[in-house]
C-alpha cells in the first residue's frame, strides 16, 4: 500500500475512537449532542488525519488550515478530534462540562487551544469564515478556510448573506460543508422548511457543488483535498444522523438524547 | 439541549402552567396563535401542536425570521406568541424585537424559554442572563419574569388579554409555589412575599424563594427583612421600590441575570437619583464559567446563603 492509500483506513481508525471516546463523555456528563456528533465525526476526522495544515503545538501559526465548527453543540466530535490531533491531553476530555472545564457545551476559543471561534448560535460559522477567507485574500496568504455546518442550521438567513458574499467575490480558500443528515432538533429539515435542492441554491450563488458520502473517508479525502477552483466550494456531505450506532440512527430524539448504561454498552460493543 | 430538568417533590417547571394556560386560552380565542424556531420540544408545544396544528408557525431555525412573522401576523389579526429559547428570542432577533415589535408596537407576546443560566453547562452562548439589559429600555415592551407556576399562568392570561408588546421569561428550574395568601396579579405592582423593616430583598422570577428562605435566615439573627416580588420588570414598581429605601433604608436585589442593567440596574438607578441608599445587586458578573445551574447559582450567591450575606453587606454600609 502506498501511503497515499493508508490514509482512508488511519481515518477510519481515528473516526472510531473518536466516536467511542465522545459517547463516553456524553454518557458520563449525561448532557450532549450525540446524534450531530456522529453524523459530522467522519467529516472531521477526513480533515484533521488526512486534509488540514495546521501544528497543534502551535495553534495559532499564521498559515495554518483553518476548521470553523459552526454546529457547535457537536462538541463530542469537535474535542475528540482536537485531543487526537495533540491540541490537550485526553484526561481533559474527562471533565467534559464539569464545573470550570475548559470543555463547555459550545465551544470557547478563550479555553481550548486550537478552536478558531466560539460557536453555540446557529448560524454564525460561515460569516466567520468568511471574513478569516478574506483575510487570506489581501494579505495573500495560502491557507485555507473549512467550515462545517449542519442542515437545519442554514434555515437561518446568516448563511445566505455570507454564501452571497463569498459567491460574489469568488473566495477559492473557502470550502463549505454541509453535514446533510436531514434532521434537526425536533424533526427533519423537509418537514420543518425545506431546503432542497441545496446544489441548486449553491450553485445560483455562484459556488462551485460537490456531493459526497459522508461517512466515506476515501470520498471525502478526495473531495476535500482536489485542488480549488475559481470561486468558492460547497460540499454537500450525506450523511446519518447517529451514525454508527444502530439504535440511534436517523431518530430525532438522539440530537440531545444521552445514553443509560445499558444503552452505552450496547453501543460500545457495536463500535468496534 | 440540556435534559430536561427533574421532577423534585413539591417544586414546580413553570413551563407546565405556561403550555396548560396557553391551550385554554386558545380554545377560546381562535386568534391565539404560536410561531415557533424548531423549539417544539423545549417550548413543551407538542399538546398544542397536536390540538391546534393550523395554528402553530415553525420557522425552522430562523429566529429573526420568527420575530418578524410574530409582528406579521399581529397586523394580520391574530395574537402570536412567539416561543424560543430566551438567549436567541432576545439576541439573535433583538433589532426585530426592537424595531418590528416594541417601537411598531405590535400585539405580540414573546416567551423566552429556559432562561438565565437554565442550559448550566452548554454555557454563555445558551444562557439569557442580558435579556432584562437589553430590553428594559424598550419602554413600551411589558417585561414579567414569574415566580411560580400560578404567576406563570396569571401573566399569560394577563398578556393574552393586554393590547401590546409583552415579553414574559420563562425558565426550567423546578421552583416552589410561593406562600401568598389572597393572590391577586397586578402588572406592574411588586407582590409582599414576607414583611420586614431591616432591608429590602427585591427578587423576581427564580430568585423570589431563595430571597424568602434568606430573610428566614435573617430573622433568626435578629434582622428583618422584606421580600418584594418584582415580577414586573418593565415598567418598574417605582413607589414599592422608593417605599423600600425610605422605610428599610437598605436594598438588595437578586435576579438571575446578568448584575448590570437588569433589575438591580434599574433599583439602582431609581434609588440613586430619588433617595440613595446602599444597594447590593445579587447576579452574575458577566459571562459564567462552565458548569451546572445548581452549581451556577451556589457560586455566584444566588442562595439563602448567598443573599442573606448580601443584606448583611448592605445594612454594613448604612452604618458606615
Ligand atoms: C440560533 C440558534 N437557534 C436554535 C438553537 C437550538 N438548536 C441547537 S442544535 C439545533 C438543531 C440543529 O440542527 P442541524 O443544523 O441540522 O444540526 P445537526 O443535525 O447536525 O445536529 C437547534 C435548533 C441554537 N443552538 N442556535
Ligand atoms: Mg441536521
Amino acid at each position: 500500500m502506498t501511503l497515499q492509500n493508508d490514509k482512508p483506513a488511519l481515518i477510519a481508525q481515528k473516526a472510531l475512537w473518536m466516536r467511542r471516546r465522545a459517547f463516553k463523555m456524553v454518557f458520563d456528563a449525561q448532557l450532549g449532542h450525540p446524534g450531530g456528533d456522529f453524523s459530522a465525526i467522519d467529516i472531521i476526522a477526513t480533515l484533521y488525519f488526512g486534509v488540514m495544515n495546521y501544528d497543534a503545538k502551535t495553534p495559532n501559526m499564521p498559515g495554518r488550515d483553518r476548521f470553523i465548527m459552526s454546529k457547535g453543540h457537536a462538541t463530542g466530535a469537535l474535542y475528540t478530534a482536537l485531543c487526537a490531533a495533540g491540541y490537550f491531553p485526553e484526561d481533559w476530555l474527562d471533565t467534559y462540562m464539569k464545573p470550570r472545564s475548559m470543555l463547555n457545551g459550545h465551544p470557547n476559543r478563550n479555553y481550548l487551544p486550537g478552536v478558531e471561534t466560539n460557536t453555540g448560535p446557529l448560524g454564525h460559522g460561515l460569516p466567520v469564515g468568511l471574513g478569516i477567507a478574506i483575510a487570506g485574500q489581501m494579505t495573500g496568504a495560502d491557507f485555507r478556510t473549512f467550515v462545517l455546518t449542519g442542515d437545519g442550521e442554514i434555515q437561518e438567513g446568516s448563511h445566505w448573506e455570507a454564501a452571497m458574499t463569498a459567491g460574489n467575490r469568488g473566495l477559492r480558500n473557502l470550502t463549505w460543508i454541509v453535514d446533510r443528515n436531514r434532521l434537526q432538533q425536533g424533526a427533519g429539515t423537509e418537514e420543518t422548511n425545506g431546503l432542497d435542492p441545496l446544489d441548486k441554491k449553491f450553485e445560483a450563488f455562484n459556488w462551485d457543488v460537490a456531493m459526497v458520502d459522508g461517512h466515506d473517508p476515501a470520498a471525502l479525502l478526495e473531495v476535500l483535498s482536489a485542488p480549488a477552483g475559481d470561486r468558492p466550494r460547497a460540499i454537500i456531505a450525506n450523511t446519518t444522523k447517529g451514525k454508527g450506532v444502530s439504535f440511534m440512527e436517523n431518530k430525532a430524539s438522539w440530537h440531545h438524547g444521552v445514553p443509560n448504561a445499558e444503552q452505552f454498552d450496547l453501543a460500545m460493543k457495536e463500535l468496534v | 439541549m440540556a435534559a430536561p430538568a427533574a421532577k423534585t417533590e413539591g417544586l414546580y417547571d413553570c413551563r407546565e402552567a405556561w403550555v396548560a394556560t396557553l391551550e385554554t386560552l386558545a380554545a377560546s380565542d381562535e386568534r391565539i396563535v404560536v410561531v415557533v424556531n424548531d423549539s417544539v420540544g423545549s417550548s413543551k408545544l407538542g399538546g398544542f401542536q397536536k390540538k391546534f396544528p393550523d395554528r402553530l408557525v415553525n420557522v425552522g431555525i430562523a429566529e429573526q425570521c420568527m420575530v418578524g412573522v410574530g409582528a406579521g401576523l399581529a397586523n394580520g389579526g391574530r395574537i402570536p406568541f412567539v416561543s424560543a429559547a430566551g438567549c436567541f428570542l432576545t439576541s439573535r432577533s433583538l433589532e426585530q424585537v426592537k424595531a418590528d415589535i416594541a417601537y411598531a408596537g405590535f400585539n405580540v407576546k414573546l416567551v423566552g424559554q429556559s432562561s438565565g443560566v437554565a442550559y448550566g453547562e452548554l454555557g454563555p452562548t445558551h444562557h439569557s442572563i442580558e435579556d432584562f439589559a437589553w430590553l428594559r429600555p424598550l419602554t413600551n415592551l411589558t417585561v414579567i419574569a414569574p415566580a411560580d407556576p400560578w404567576e406563570t399562568a396569571e401573566a399569560i392570561k394577563w398578556a393574552a388579554a393586554h393590547d401590546g408588546p409583552v415579553y414574559i421569561r420563562l425558565s426550567r428550574m423546578p421552583v416552589p409555589a410561593l406562600d401568598v395568601p389572597n393572590r391577586v396579579f397586578r402588572m406592574g405592582k411588586a407582590e409582599l412575599v414576607h414583611q420586614g423593616s431591616d432591608v429590602t430583598l427585591i427578587g423576581c422570577g427564580t430568585t423570589v424563594h431563595l430571597a424568602v428562605a434568606a430573610a428566614e435566615a435573617l430573622k433568626a439573627e435578629g434582622i428583618s427583612a422584606r421580600v418584594l416580588n418584582m415580577a414586573t420588570i418593565n415598567p418598574l414598581d417605582e413607589a414599592a421600590v422608593l417605599a423600600a429605601a425610605t422605610e428599610t433604608g437598605a436594598i438588595v436585589t437578586v435576579e438571575e441575570a446578568s448584575v448590570r442593567g437588569g433589575l438591580g440596574g434599574a433599583v439602582a438607578e431609581l434609588t440613586a437619583s430619588n433617595h440613595p441608599v446602599p444597594v447590593e445587586r445579587v447576579g452574575f458578573p458577566g459571562f459564567v464559567p462552565t458548569g451546572s445551574v445548581d452549581w451556577l447559582f451556589k457560586e455566584f450567591g444566588l442562595s439563602a446563603d448567598g443573599i442573606a450575606a448580601a443584606a448583611r453587606r448592605a445594612l454594613q454600609r448604612c452604618r458606615k
